[in-house]
């Protein structure tokens, strides 16, 4: 059986949370320059210009793209054949209080009812899959609380069907509007439960902007609801204009005959993550 | 016709009636930086008597909540966040003086209203172009409530900091779907 020390786990999550915070994913930096070069709104277009010189400032200077260096998030999955030797949660949020330390990121995670501050941005949200295989694959997405907060759930019922679906994620991306830092990418959780609706909804938006969703079925209602979501004409930053995302992914699951849950999650254009597989 | 206007702080009530929905402003001067719980505590403590931090009359708010400085930096990563956290908090700072904000996305009806009456405008920055911003700040220091960190009230120097001009106090709308 394979075996892993946590520390490293501690030492590349440290490393990630900076470089994640620091540099646009390529596929992201892309659909920005796409954007702009298809962006009819001078204002939209020169929001979209600012961005990708921000994309470019960052990294040049060091600086994390966006002050919200965001709730770390972690997808982790774990394969059953390797053992751990040490605590992984205790390991990552080690990591998580080392690298925004060393690398001048903020501190966004307090107490929800006193507002204290814990100060070195722990604890981290960690979700855990057991997996086949001997490798330990961690995925990293720092959060910001502008777009998080326009997130939401429905509880839906099967009458609803999939219109009712359709409608609710329009309403809330036109809810949403300027708040989120448009154009981002949305994502979208149909089905399971209460709980796990979400959860599908924030796996989306790991998945890379050109991964294609292998059911076709989820696919062709992924180009529908871009399209539909295109038309609303939020634009960049919500100053109007045919660009209010990057990206729309949908993930589902098996759900209770009596519901349909439905989820959406929203991220900001600084739709920043990192993967490493130890 | 939207116009490129360069503004110093504090404003006048002159500088304000001159900016119009649309317009860009580069503003340079002092600004201060305070977001949700600088707006909770210092209302609080104006209610018990105690002095604001910096003069109100006049004054520009930048909600943002930068990133520590590097060494040899002033300031890090520094782009607005979401304005309408602090709409409940806004009226408020409006009568005690302060003639703008600076932030990203939409208003309440009430800031709205309250800033025709009290003759303020709403600035707006480009969210997460922290980068880019904190090259137009050229000094920061804390004013008060250094336990909150991130969360503190600095005064920022600015340098022809680039804001469109969101609502004015006209009654004017940039967003393009601030009604839905």
């Amino acid at each position: 059986m394979r075996s892993i020390d946590v520390r490293e786990v501690t030492g590349q999550v440290a490393r990630m949370v900076v470089e994640a915070n620091i540099g646009l994913p390529r596929d992201v930096f892309a659909a920005l320059r796409k954007a702009r070069e298809n962006e009819d709104n001078p204002s939209g277009r020169e929001i979209l210009g600012q961005l990708l010189e921000n994309a470019r400032l960052a990294r040049e200077m060091n600086l994390p793209l966006c002050q919200d260096t965001g709730l770390a998030v972690f997808f982790v999955e774990m394969g059953q054949e390797c053992r751990l030797r040490g605590d992984l949660y205790q390991a990552i949020n080690d990591g998580v209080s080392q690298g925004y330390a060393q690398g001048y990121l903020r501190k966004s995670v307090c107490n929800p009812l006193s507002r204290k501050n814990t100060g070195d941005n722990t604890p981290a949200s960690i979700h855990l899959d057991l997996v086949p295989g001997d490798r330990l694959k961690i995925r990293f997405m720092p959060k910001g609380g502008g777009s998080e907060n326009m997130s939401g759930l429905a509880m839906l019922t099967p009458s609803h069907g999939l219109e009712g679906v359709k409608e609710f994620v329009l309403q809330r991306v036109a809810v949403a509007g300027p708040n989120p830092c448009p154009p981002g990418i949305i994502g979208i959780g149909i089905g399971g439960s209460f709980d796990q609706a979400p959860l599908l909804a924030k796996k989306a938006l790991f998945r890379s902007l050109d991964d294609i969703h292998q059911d076709q079925e989820v696919r062709d209602l992924e180009a529908e609801l871009f399209e539909s979501v295109n038309s609303l004409g939020i634009g960049p930053m919500g100053m109007g204009g045919k660009t209010p995302c990057l990206g729309l992914k949908i993930e589902t699951a098996p759900c209770h005959i009596a519901s349909l849950p439905v989820a959406v999650n929203i991220q900001c254009h600084a739709a920043r993550h990192k993967e490493v597989s130890l | 016709m939207s116009q490129e206007i360069k503004l110093s702080t504090p404003f006048q009530e002159e500088d304000v009636l001159k900016l119009r929905t649309g317009d860009k402003v580069l503003l340079s001067g002092r600004i201060y930086a305070a977001r949700d719980a600088a707006h909770k505590r210092l209302l609080q403590d104006l209610d018990q008597g105690m002095e604001a931090p910096f003069n109100l009359q006049g004054a520009v708010l930048y909600y943002v909540g930068p990133t520590p400085a590097p060494p040899g930096r002033v300031i890090g990563s520094a782009g607005p966040t979401t304005s309408s956290r602090m709409d409940a908090y806004t009226p408020r700072m409006h009568v005690l003086g302060i003639k703008a904000t600076i932030g990203k996305g939409r208003r309440s009806e009430e800031v709205r209203r309250v800033l025709r009456e009290q003759k303020a405008v709403y600035l707006g920055a480009t969210g997460g172009a922290g980068a880019l911003l904190s090259r137009c700040i050229t000094g920061s220091r804390v004013l008060a409530y250094q336990d909150l960190d991130t969360e503190a009230i600095r005064e920022l120097e600015v340098q022809d900091f680039p804001l469109l001009v969101v609502n004015d106090a006209y009654g004017g709308e940039l967003y393009a779907t601030a009604r839905l």
